[in-house]
């Protein structure tokens, strides 16, 4: 298990997110790409799409499955990551750094800081096994 | 997210274990549960293992492609046909020519019912001496076997195999390494069959598997399935290789998967498989079904499986409708995933004839998005089999 960044949060869904001031990034946990397997297709949001926090906003396929990734918050997408439609083993090789998603420009940063933190992820990855 | 990352199974657990389940374990497998037995779909292989293969999907797909690949499938149905004239009795039930086929020699071939449907898809081999060695599918042996059963006649009895247990070694290297051990193995031809001691156990292999490389099939005895595994292993081409790569290698070779493929609404005509029937018994027209396939033959038929090559990188998966370009109907995709090999997404389904020439235009409907994608032949990768 890779060390959990502090001032990173995460959902039971497995995405993890980060804050930049009014900016949040957002990618699938390692656990995830773990589980997925060798991913081979993303399919990302459109530039400028509302999208509300629990809506399915892009798709991750593996060899084997397909499976939505929502968006973790409310907002605004701001930003998607070209590199892992061109290279979907990105998400594999770096899913917590170089194979992130898209950026949501948000309203509520105090939504951001409700998601669960490393330890609380930890403790639900736990409950899974 | 991850509620779809395993392969669909309506089997709600698992209830029963291969002889080698303890073996997948130890090597890092992770299990699933597959037609009611628990089976790896994949490894986390670690140590000098891992340095063969790092494991996952497509690593042990291209370990098979590029080496050897050991499979573990025991859970498919073994069983023993002996009796007086068993092989006139198996043609009560099979299309194939079953008289005609010689000692050693093993076919492909389909149990059918009287609506021209399939049942199940099978290996028959002649062990000679009025012995019939079958493999059926194990979500289908149940079924198989009872149908069987009730479809010999007295003096042909039907012994279920459950003592023993089935490895497939696949891949370029499967007959260099399997000869390594029985030098017999080499002189195998392709569907050819042999009783062979390979490491000291005592083995029927058969020239044969499901990936569409060179290779072996091998029954043996369930209590030595993990001496004849560690002794395979300890050759250095050879990795093993969970369903998932199984799934994904049979479908770059167009094989057809029981269940999504081929099943009792599909003929064998549809599903191109029309070579299964013999030539005799397309004159005498005496197996279940005879009369519908016959007149498909002769007359039509409303749809055919082909191979679907999607543009882009999205894969088509199975139950993916597929539409012409004027946007009528044309037809389903039947498997569908991404091909390791092609580094693209591949499919077979079944489109309407009109449509199922390769290089025919068409779309698949993903996520509710016409896709363009193109009619192809089968297999997308080449058979390598030995001649």
């Amino acid at each position: 298990m890779p060390t959990k960044r502090s001032d990173q949060r995460y959902t039971k869904e497995h995405e993890w997110v980060t804050l930049d001031g009014d900016i949040v990034t957002v990618g699938i946990t390692d656990h995830a790409q773990d589980q997925l397997g060798d991913v081979v297709f993303v399919e990302l949001p459109e530039l400028g799409r509302d999208v509300i926090a629990g809506e399915a906003c892009a798709v991750v396929e593996s060899v084997k499955a397909a499976s939505d990734i929502y968006a973790p918050l409310t907002g605004k997408v701001v930003e998607t990551n070209s590199e892992i439609t061109d290279d979907p083993s990105l998400v594999n090789s770096d899913a917590e750094g170089e194979g992130w998603f898209f950026r949501l420009e948000i309203d509520d940063t105090a939504a951001f800081e409700a998601l669960l933190d490393a330890d609380a992820y930890n403790e639900y990855l736990e409950t899974l096994d | 997210m991850i509620e779809n990352a395993l392969p669909d199974d309506p089997t709600p657990k698992p209830v029963r274990t291969t002889p080698l389940d303890d073996w997948h374990r130890r090597l890092g497998a992770r299990m699933v549960a597959f037609a009611g037995y628990a089976m790896p779909v994949q490894y986390d292989f670690t140590g000098d293992l891992a340095a063969r293969c790092r494991g996952g999907i497509v690593a042990e797909h291209l370990h098979c492609r590029a080496q050897a690949a050991l499979f573990d499938v025991s859970h498919m149905g073994q069983a023993m046909l002996s009796g007086t004239n068993v092989a006139a009795a198996l043609e009560r039930l099979v299309p194939g020519d079953i008289i005609g086929l010689k000692p050693d020699r093993q076919r492909y071939s389909l149990l059918t019912n009287e609506a021209g449907g399939i049942l199940d898809d099978l290996m028959i081999a002649h062990l000679g001496n009025d012995r019939f060695f079958i493999v059926v599918n194990a979500s289908r042996k149940e079924d198989d076997f009872t149908h069987l059963a009730a479809g010999l006649p007295a003096g042909v009895t039907l012994a279920p195999l459950e003592d023993r247990a089935l490895l497939a070694l696949q891949g370029p290297a499967a007959i260099s390494v399997l000869a390594r051990l029985a030098p017999q193995v080499a002189a195998l031809p392709f569907m050819g069959v042999a009783a062979i001691d390979i490491a000291g156990v005592a083995c029927l292999v058969s020239r044969s598997g499901y990936t569409g490389e060179d290779g072996c099939e091998i029954s043996l005895p369930a209590d030595r399935a993990e001496a004849l595994a560690d002794a395979l292993l300890a050759q250095p081409e050879v990795a093993p290789a969970g369903l998932g790569a199984r799934d994904s290698l049979r479908l770059e070779a167009g094989l057809c998967l029981y269940g999504n493929d081929i099943d009792e609404l599909t003929s064998p005509v549809e599903a191109g498989l029309t070579w299964v029937i013999g030539r005799r018994r397309r004159e005498a027209w005496d197996f279940p079904g005879a009369a519908v396939i016959r007149d498909q033959l002769d007359n039509t038929f409303p749809r055919l499986r082909v191979g679907i090559r999607p543009e882009g990188r999205a894969p088509a998966r199975a139950l993916t409708d597929i539409v012409a370009g004027d946007g009528t109907a044309a037809g389903v995709v039947t498997s569908g995933g991404f091909s390791p090999t092609l580094n693209a997404p591949i499919a077979m389904g079944y489109v309407r004839r009109d449509l199922a020439t390769p290089g025919t235009p068409v779309f698949v409907v993903v996520r509710g998005k016409p896709l363009p994608a193109t009619v192809a032949a089968l297999p997308f990768v080449p058979h390598r089999y030995v001649r």
